[in-house]
């Protein structure tokens, strides 16, 4: 359903590679995992999702519109004038989207905030995600949310599609750059396994590395 | 101020539970009696400024209401992107407060100045800006920005009035006379020196943004006078655009473009920039054509 969804979505192929990338992910975190409907969309204690890889959002929209977040039809006018769904997603335009996100290395930030707040505020059952690109973590401000998260420690969960797509690579594994993390690897297009490490919950952040084909393949 | 700052920031997470605090290092030593009564929502990220701003805007889309400090040229000028998309893009808010703004870190040098921090909010929407001219004013500033979700920007200095005025928001009357002199903040007592025998107006307001458009209409003539603690002309679109139907000469007084490489104190820089009570007498004279 949600490739067929996909399919209607046209206007943004420069990020393409970027948006199917993330689409399995996405799928079982909204099918299996995310205690959010379209009902509950601003429920406080509702579990938040972050995408912080806010380029090539199509695969977001495609599943928003799936889970009944928004009308399906708005995805045909995606990047148009006087449409809601622009290329990088709007919190302000698009109900059940959590950040705006778009310039890359805001999400985790961000997502270290919201978890902290939630937290501050009692809802200890309320989870929060926020799913990266493996290249956007060439952004220094993701180390400084990496290493917070971990001094805390924070309980949340960061995906970061990696579809080798980092200018320079990661010598070392992605992973070496999450110090004190707890760490799942998965096939990103595995529902299974990408639900188990989304099910993970140590009391510490946890990462989640979902290899996909390479973006340049 | 930043004891004000301090002191009246406690009592607000002692007494509301919505209210955070996220310090990146800066002034940890002095909030550590909150920091330890308020584990959950008093934090220090670390030097980590981008970061702050980011947790700020998180715990906002949480319904929180965050308070972010450090010096103004890390806390502006160093996370604006953070400012511009994790706080007004989401449509959140936050109270930023800084201390060290302009040139009060004389000795530090350049690294830790920041004339720039509100031109630098003027490119974004939203942003109400305060600069107190007494430590007496920032109380009422931090308590009335806990009752509402906005975008407000106190920015706290070194330079001080011998008078407090809690009611500067709006341009205040100090002096009647001729031509309008408009000082913002601790630029009143050296304008107040400066013009002592001028024939001028004297209005003061400790918040330039939004600015008291309908105060400025009533008070000015043909001529104006802005004296600014930041970046000099950081005012003048918006006073043009609100005398924009009469006609008039403006004159925007602040601190220069040009980098000062020397140190000292915070009065050797404003003399520099021509922002003593003497260097204001000669420009503000000037402009009104009787010298000085």
């Amino acid at each position: 359903m949600t490739v067929t969804t996909l399919r209607r979505l046209t206007g943004d192929e420069k990020h393409a590679p970027s948006a199917h990338s993330t689409l399995d992910v996405l799928r079982v975190l909204y099918e299996r995992v995310l205690r959010i409907t379209p009902e509950t969309a601003d429920a406080p204690d509702r579990d938040r999702f972050l995408l912080s890889k806010g380029h090539g959002p199509a695969a977001y929209y495609a599943v928003l519109a799936d889970r009944g977040f928004i009308p399906e039809d708005w995805l045909d006018r995606m990047g148009q004038w006087n449409s809601p769904l622009g290329t990088h997603p709007d919190r302000v335009l698009i109900p059940g989207v959590e950040a705006g996100t778009g310039s890359l290395g805001h999400g985790l930030g961000l997502a270290v905030g919201v978890a902290l707040g939630l937290r501050a505020q009692g809802y200890t059952e309320t989870r929060t995600f926020v799913l990266l690109g493996d290249a956007e973590l060439d952004e220094g401000s993701n180390h400084e949310a990496i290493a917070y998260a971990a001094a805390l420690p924070l309980p949340l969960t960061a995906i970061v599609i990696d579809n080798h797509s980092a200018t320079h690579g990661w010598p070392g594994g992605i992973p070496a750059r999450f110090p004190g993390w707890t760490l799942s690897l998965v096939d990103g297009h595995d529902h299974d396994a990408i639900e188990r490490g989304l099910l993970v919950r140590t009391g510490k952040p946890h990462l989640i590395v979902a290899d996909v084909e390479s973006k340049w393949s | 101020m930043r004891e004000t700052f301090v002191a009246t920031t406690t009592a607000l997470l002692d007494e509301d539970p919505r209210t955070a605090l996220v310090l990146a290092d800066i002034s940890a030593d002095v909030f550590d009696p909150a920091l330890r009564r308020h584990p959950d929502r008093a934090l220090n990220v670390g030097i980590r400024e981008q970061l702050m701003i980011g947790v700020g805007g998180g715990l906002a889309l949480t319904g929180m209401r965050p308070y972010l400090h450090s010096y103004a040229p890390f806390l502006v000028d160093r996370a604006y992107e953070q400012i511009k998309l994790d706080l007004g893009h989401q449509d959140t808010g936050a109270v930023l407060v800084s201390i060290g703004a302009s040139y009060d870190s004389a000795a530090s040098g350049y690294t830790h100045h920041s004339p720039g921090d509100v031109a630098l909010l003027d490119t974004l929407e939203g942003w109400t800006v305060q600069v107190p001219g007494h430590r007496d004013e920032v109380p009422a500033m931090l308590r009335e920005a806990a009752r509402h979700d906005d975008r407000v920007y106190i920015r706290l200095g070194l330079q001080e009035n011998t008078q407090a005025y809690r009611d500067g928001g709006k341009l205040r009357v100090i002096k009647r006379g001729g031509p309008l002199v408009l000082a913002v903040g601790p630029m009143l007592d050296p304008v107040l020196a400066a013009t002592r025998d001028m024939d001028v107006t004297v209005a003061y307001t400790n918040t330039p943004r939004p600015l008291d458009v309908e105060g400025l209409r009533l008070l000015a003539e043909g001529e104006v006078i802005v004296v600014e603690p930041y970046l000099a002309g950081t005012s003048a679109r918006l006073v043009g655009e609100a005398l924009n139907d009469r006609p008039h000469r403006a004159l925007h007084l602040g601190v220069g473009r040009a980098e000062v490489r020397d140190y000292g104190t915070w009065e050797d820089h404003a003399r520099e920039h021509g922002l003593d009570a003497g260097g204001l007498r000669r420009s503000i004279g000037a402009f009104l054509g009787g010298g000085a």
